[in-house]
């Protein structure tokens, strides 16, 4: 009698985790069909139904040059590194200070830093709007790069996190050897920090590529768009033609699908880590 | 004087003062200009009628009482009532795919790697995969239809507004369970092996297991990440925005508040929509605050 049970738990494990699989993957399945299909099959074929040809590619052809995915992927790049650059360098800086010095003004400056994580973001841009307008800010890339750099203190979160765990005997010994806090900063924390500049990569790559609000707000202009609004654009002149926009969502999501495939362990612990501080 | 200051730039003190002037300077500069006196013209804002330009006029309180009063505005927090249950839901999945995701399997770490492949995908294709999948005929009608349903007898999932908001929730829900579960997953490894070993040495089953063992060593994770679906019950933008535009009384409350703002141009109002979501959040957030605080002092 227990084995049978024991049995029937163990079917019943596994016919939840298969369903629960398919109603994750077949939304995506089924994108990834049309987006083969050619405008008449595309109508006279049911959307479960496989593509004629799995090489039919005009639809991508489309996507990338019409709907300004090749812009979107440049424009997004630019601003993925330059902005990842900017937290890291931002990011460490602020908590080797915060970390590492006693001064007054200490419990202030890392609670202002700390107090600002509960803010919710997509709220403050209708007034962070009204100030990028008067930097004379607004379509530019600087204006997105300034706010995913400036507003981003969970990297500095982890960042102290991480460097509470290193004992400061190393900075102390190199001082004593007449290393100036510069070098210390450079030549010893920057690189006992590389799991934890790791983890910073991983959040702000996800969340800058997947990020929409931002850039759809202050880079309206036509030659600015990234990944998410060159997707989003597809909308209007699209509207219809659902084979091209499954080709634009596939060619968004196939760069995650492959970081995903790389990078699996550093991408679940970096995220939790992420996710337990916003 | 020169001299006493190049020999104090040059002491150990005046380098610590160097540095941390240097390293702080950007950090906190971008601190203040995007975060702090945004905030700050936020409140100031909500105080006013006013556009992003021209005049501005003193309203007092009244932007906060349109805010409560207006059936429009305020009909928007029912709203998000749809997606606090979803985050019910999602939380309820999450646990359970965790408890049989932590311990050895067959096809452990793909189906781990599916359950949470939705959380990575960007928001502006999810918006899409999952118009495709609930238009009609799209891939929820098809696979209804193929089990035999009649078409004629399938709502339309966005525009009927008895069920709109609950499909809504739905993509929420299959787009956020992934993160919860792998939080989840990580708790429960954390947990000693020992004691499931004893538990079964004493004849416990699984069910007991998970009720004595699992549940209670991973309380706080789990409430933790009620908390922050509630956060984002109540902050949900971007979904209905991209899928809806916030149609058929689809529209959340910062969809309000960014609709608000940049459409019609009523900063003040706007603002004080603002307001009222950051005074919620950090009602929430004292709550968490005041529930975890033993287990923080433990940290």
């Amino acid at each position: 009698m227990k084995k049978i049970s024991k049995y029937i738990f163990t079917l019943l494990k596994y016919v939840s985790l298969i369903l629960a699989s398919l109603v994750a993957i077949v939304p995506l399945v089924v994108v990834f069909f049309a987006s083969f299909k050619t405008p008449i099959e595309f109508r006279d074929s049911g959307v479960l139904d496989f593509p004629n040809h799995f090489t039919h590619l005009e639809n991508y052809i489309r996507a990338f040059t019409d709907g300004n995915m090749l812009l979107g992927f440049l424009n997004t790049m630019i601003i993925l590194i330059i902005s990842m650059i900017g937290t890291i360098l931002t990011g460490t800086m602020t908590a080797y200070v915060l970390n590492r010095f006693e001064f007054k003004a200490r419990k202030i400056v890392k609670s202002a830093f700390m107090i600002a994580t509960l803010v919710p973001a997509v709220t403050m841009q209708v007034t962070c709007y009204q100030i990028m307008n008067s930097l004379q800010l607004i379509n530019t890339r600087t204006s997105v790069i300034l706010l995913f750099i400036g507003t981003d203190i969970i990297a500095i979160y982890i960042f102290i996190q991480f460097l509470e765990n290193i004992s400061m005997s190393l900075d102390e010994s190199a001082i004593v050897d007449g290393a100036s806090y510069f070098t210390v900063f450079f030549k010893i924390i920057m690189p006992l920090l590389r799991p934890a500049i790791i983890t910073v990569v991983i959040i702000k790559g996800v969340n800058i590529y997947n990020d929409f609000y931002t850039p759809f707000l202050y880079m309206t202009s036509r030659k600015l768009v990234v990944i998410s609004t060159s997707l989003f654009n597809f909308q209007g002149p699209y509207g219809t033609q659902w084979q091209v926009i499954c080709a634009g969502i596939i060619i968004t999501v196939i760069p995650t699908l492959i970081l995903f495939l790389f990078f699996q362990k550093y991408i679940y612990s970096g995220l939790t880590q992420g996710a337990v501080k916003e | 004087m020169d001299i006493k200051f190049t020999k104090w730039i040059k002491s150990r003190q005046g380098q610590k003062w160097i540095i941390v002037f240097t390293f702080l300077l950007i950090p906190l500069l971008l601190l203040i200009v995007f975060t702090y006196l945004p905030f700050a013209k936020m409140i100031q804002f909500s105080f006013y009628q006013m556009g992003y330009l021209g005049k501005r006029e003193f309203v007092g309180i009244d932007n906060y009482v349109q805010v409560f009063t207006r059936p429009d505005y305020f009909a928007t927090f029912k709203v998000s009532i749809y997606y606090f249950i979803g985050a019910f839901i999602q939380m309820t999945l999450a646990l359970y795919f965790a408890s049989i995701l932590s311990f050895k399997m067959k096809g452990r770490n793909v189906f781990k790697g599916i359950l949470f492949l939705p959380y990575l995908i960007n928001g502006v294709a999810i918006g899409f995969i999952f118009l495709y999948f609930f238009k009609r005929m799209g891939t929820l009608d098809s696979l209804l239809t193929l089990i035999g349903v009649p078409i004629e007898q399938i709502p339309y999932w966005l525009k009927n507004r008895d069920i709109n908001n609950i499909s809504l929730s739905f993509v929420s829900v299959w787009r956020y369970m992934g993160i919860n579960l792998i939080m989840f997953i990580g708790a429960i490894q954390s947990i000693n092996g020992e004691l499931y070993e004893a538990s079964e040495i004493d004849g416990a089953n699984e069910w007991q297991q998970f009720r004595h063992i699992i549940l209670p060593s991973i309380k706080t994770v789990v409430s933790l990440n009620l908390i922050l679906a509630v956060k984002g019950a109540i902050s949900v933008f971007e979904i209905p925005y991209i899928m809806t535009n916030g149609s058929n009384g689809t529209t959340t409350f910062v969809i309000q508040t960014i609709v608000t703002a940049f459409k019609y141009k009523k900063v003040g109002l706007a603002s004080a929509m603002a307001v009222v979501l950051l005074v919620l959040i950090l009602l929430i957030t004292a709550i968490q605050e005041y529930c975890f605080k033993d287990k923080e002092a433990r940290q």
